[in-house]
């Protein structure tokens, strides 16, 4: 490994402050008269709850949106950042909420591209041996061959993290890149990030809902509330319980019981019942290798793993958007393959990963979003003729149960922060009775009242009877609501244990693959 | 402002067409100014020949009765994402079925005949972009190049049957199928010299309005053009969707095809490769895809259309000069699209305290 000197450019950190910056849309204040300020070589956090305006003000800072005021200073000079081009020429990077790959492109040729300017013919040699040397002062691997399309989430959060490391920023601002990684990923990721920051080669501003990142990385934090500032404190003075308090704005109630004891998952026949199946990915490669689970009613089976070991495949086989090359998929012993029938029929709802993505048309309406599940069933529709009346009581209601921030379910569904994006899908997909769940990284983005709160609804529809498939990349979640626990390591199955004994260190051990090397042995 | 920012999008979506086409109509002033002819003679020339008289107002119906057809056969797949631009060939096909048809269906009642013209050719037509969906979703072709392929291929073929095996040895410099009969060709709309083609190039594009905006279909439509992983997710079969639109798509073509034949021509030939699948996606693209729109846009572009002649006649233009303004049209309207959501009302934006402190310094 070489010294990260190396990586880092000769300017190193800058000094960042923001005055009184607002930001109106329409007519939602999302920024109200914020200011931060940011020493040179800081690790700053930015807290709040979803829709608190985080992601707006730093959007406005690298110059994706315009701010109506504020005042930007990089090294106590007043700068003009109209456009994310002009706070790349700062040395300001970002790394979103969500990815900005380009999917067909290679891991490699995502990088380069990003780097700009670039000639009219690309010495692919000579941008492989800069790219081989960077790689090797990094802490972690990245396939650099892999179209960035086929990585899983985690891998590709950690690309946009390379990638701005790369493009030697000297002032890098993440917007929850720690939503999808394991805490050991994370701890790699913002490891390294925070090394740069404490040789003063990188200024960092994160916006995490993790307050384990906070207290682990960061030394000051600013906290936003209603897109007005709500306090501010250093590290290690400031504790948990008083951000949590600056961030809803009252003291927090003590989490009353994380986990009640669960109930013993009656025996019966299993309602979704997968025996060896196969699936292709993107490009035609084996991802699936004959998989074999199944779920009772009443059970949450809970299925760990590295990312990238195809549990990304396996939701979306179940949740009809991957085909499947072999096998079969039983739900109430009935095929499955995710037809709105056999939805219907079986009452299998899902909470897909990146919402916006997997479950929404970004383009639509909250309204026309939340009746993806039953415009077509009454009382949205009769005789195929669409009730507005109906869908729009609809919607207004799981705005109010799920408390959803919206301008209003005529919104389109893109302009909710992406908290706000995964609670309104949450509520679409759980205010029916529910027999079968698909669920994929549920909390992604969520802050920390609303991750327990999604916590308890995934366990009320386990007691009320539903099967639940939960694909978490978060040992914690996965150990605090499954049942039943099973690892997936390179497209199969490869290890499963009742929750109550389960062990982390053997967890991790067949996640890394372990089960190779036991094989080998025997 | 709160009445603003209600009816922003509607503002939006009639300002910017209508703004493209004001900068369209300047830009094609400067062109007739620079070939030496007045503008302002050329614009008034345009609309006496689209509008002016009665006369005119028969003619540019005439012509807007295909338009609207060929311009669903745009906006009906881009409801699902789609952009294509074949309605020319699928007219052409629709055009040769329904002759086909005619033949088939000679000595039945001049109804049936009609009816059998006007189904086989939407069927046809359907089929036809049906086809370039398939494509799409089946081997990965893009629907816009698939689509264009499969219309010259179409055209070629009208073309061959026309002058080849279903040529009327009667039609000598004009090559044609034989005449369908003047007891089945489709008549006039009471009271006018329009015919009936208007009206069901209308009810068509106001039941897809309809069917759109207050269905089921039109909501699945949405979401799959929409996005297709979501679509997917709520269990809607993507492909389905995809070839279906593109089917109703053509299905309208088709149908502009067959009354081309029942209600102008009399038979299939040549002639009825006039444009209209072309200018169509000109007429959609105005319309913002919107069936409801389409219609008034194909007036409008069928008003252009037939003032050519009137152009021709006293100014001694040619015919073509239209089809520059239409040209000029399409590329503004494109190049507009870009607006979209940026359209705001400027608004002044106040001196920050440092900077204020700053340029007072300076
Ligand atoms: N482009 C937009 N148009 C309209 N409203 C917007 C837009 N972007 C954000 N908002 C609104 O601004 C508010 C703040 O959103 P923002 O994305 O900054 O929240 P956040 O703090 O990042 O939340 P989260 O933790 O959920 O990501 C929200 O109410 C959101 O609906
Ligand atoms: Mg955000």
């Amino acid at each position: 490994m070489k010294p990260v000197e190396m990586v880092a450019p000769a300017t190193g950190a800058l000094e960042l402050e923001i005055m009184g910056m607002s930001k109106r849309f329409g007519d939602v204040v999302a920024l109200d008269d914020v200011s931060l300020h940011i020493p040179a070589g800081g690790f700053h956090a930015l807290l709040g709850e979803n829709g608190a305006g985080k992601s707006t003000l730093v959007k406005c800072l690298v110059g994706f949106y315009t701010a109506d005021q504020g005042t930007v200073l990089v090294d106590n000079r007043e700068v003009q950042i109209a456009n994310p081009k002009d706070a790349s020429q700062l040395g300001i990077g970002m790394v979103y909420q969500h990815f900005t790959l380009v999917p067909s492109m290679t891991v490699a040729e995502n990088l380069v591209v990003a780097r700009g300017a670039l000639p009219a013919f690309i010495n692919w040699h000579e941008e492989r041996a800069r790219l081989s040397d960077f790689m090797a002062t990094l802490p972690f691997k990245i396939p650099l061959d892999k179209p960035a399309g086929s990585l899983a989430a985690g891998e590709k959060q950690k690309v946009e993290i390379i990638k701005q490391l790369y493009l030697q920023r000297r002032l890098l601002i993440l917007d929850e890149p720690t939503s999808v990684l394991t805490p050991d990923e994370a701890d790699e990721a913002l490891g390294l990030v925070g090394d740069l920051a404490r040789q003063k080669l990188l200024t960092v501003l994160i916006i995490t809902h993790k307050f384990r990142e906070v207290t682990a990385y960061a030394d000051a934090v600013t906290v936003l509330r209603r897109g007005r500032f709500a306090g501010s404190g250093a590290l290690p003075e400031l504790t948990i319980e008083h951000m949590a308090e600056m961030m809803v704005g009252s003291p927090v109630a003590q989490d009353v019981a994380p986990r009640t004891q669960h109930t013993p998952v009656a025996d019966v026949p299993p309602r979704l019942l997968i025996d060896q199946l196969c699936a292709q990915g993107d490009h035609g490669l084996p991802v699936l290798r004959g998989v074999n689970l199944s779920v009772r009613p009443g059970e949450i089976l809970g299925i760990a793993g590295v990312s990238g070991n195809g549990q990304k495949a396996l939701v979306e086989v179940l949740t009809g958007q991957r085909g499947k090359t072999g096998g079969t998929v039983l739900v109430n012993g009935l095929p499955y393959s995710g037809r709105r029938k056999e939805q219907t029929l079986n009452k299998v709802y899902s909470l897909p990963e990146e919402p916006l993505r997997n479950a929404c048309v970004a383009s639509l309406s909250v309204a026309h979003n939340m009746s993806l599940r039953n415009y077509d069933k009454p009382p949205l529709a009769r005789w195929g003729w669409i009730s507005q009346r109906a869908m729009r009581k609809q919607a207004n209601g799981y705005v109010e149960t799920f408390r959803v921030k919206t301008p209003g379910i005529d919104a389109r569904i893109q302009t909710l922060s992406g908290g706000n994006v995964q609670r309104a899908v949450l509520a679409r997909e759980l205010s029916h009775p529910v027999e079968l769940l698909i669920v994929a990284n549920p909390v992604f983005g969520l802050d920390f009242n609303a991750v327990a709160e999604t916590h308890a609804r995934l366990l009320a529809a386990r007691n009320a009877g539903a099967a639940v498939l939960l694909v978490s990349e978060d040992l914690d979640e996965l150990l605090e609501l499954a049942d039943r626990i099973a690892v997936m390591s390179d497209g199969r199955i490869v290890f499963e244990t009742p929750a109550e004994k389960a062990d982390v260190r053997e967890l991790g051990h067949y996640m890394a693959g372990g089960h190779e090397e036991t094989e080998v042995m025997q | 402002m709160e009445l603003t920012r209600r009816f922003l999008p509607l503002v939006e979506a009639v300002g910017i067409p209508v703004m493209a086409l004001l900068v369209a109509m300047l830009l094609f002033a400067g062109f007739v100014a620079a070939v030496g002819q007045s503008p302002l003679e050329v614009f008034v020339l345009l609309y006496k020949g689209a509008f002016g008289s009665s006369f005119s107002w028969q003619n540019t119906l005439l012509r807007a009765a295909p338009l609207i057809l060929t311009g669903l056969a745009v906006a009906i797949p881009a409801q699902a994402g789609m952009v294509i631009i074949g309605g020319e060939g699928a007219l052409a096909l629709g055009a040769l079925t329904s002759a086909v048809a005619a033949s088939a269906l000679q000595g039945a009642s001049p109804h049936w005949v009609q009816a059998g013209m006007l189904l086989s050719g939407a069927l046809c037509g359907g089929v036809w972009i049906g086809l370039s969906g398939w494509l799409r979703q089946y081997r990965g072709v893009n629907e816009t190049i698939g689509s264009l392929l499969l219309s010259y291929i179409a055209i070629a073929l009208l073309n061959f049957f026309v002058e080849g095996p279903l040529k009327d040895p009667a039609s000598l410099n004009k090559p044609s199928t034989a005449p369908i009969g003047d007891a089945n060709m489709i008549g006039n709309l009471p009271g006018m010299d329009v015919h009936y083609g208007l009206l069901f190039g209308a009810i068509f594009a106001l039941v897809t309005w309809v069917i759109l905006k207050f269905t089921t279909v039109g909501f699945a439509l949405k979401t799959v053009g929409g996005n297709p992983r979501a679509a997917q997710m709520a269990g809607l079969r993507v492909n389905y969707w995809i070839v279906g639109a593109a089917f109703a798509g053509g299905s309208a073509a088709g149908l502009a095809g067959a009354i081309e034949v029942a209600a102008v021509q009399g038979a299939a030939n040549a002639s009825v490769v006039a444009g209209y699948g072309y200018a169509g996606i000109l007429v959609a693209f105005i319309a913002r895809q919107n069936p409801f729109a389409v219609i008034p846009v194909a007036v409008l572009i069928g008003g252009i259309n037939a003032a050519g002649g009137m152009l021709q006649r006293r100014l001694d233009m040619p015919d073509a000069t239209v089809l520059v303004l239409q040209g000029i049209i399409f590329v503004v309207i494109i190049a507009s699209e870009t607006l979209n959501g940026r359209l705001r009302l400027i608004k002044f934006k106040p001196l920050s305290p440092v900077s204020a402190a700053i340029s007072a310094k300076t």
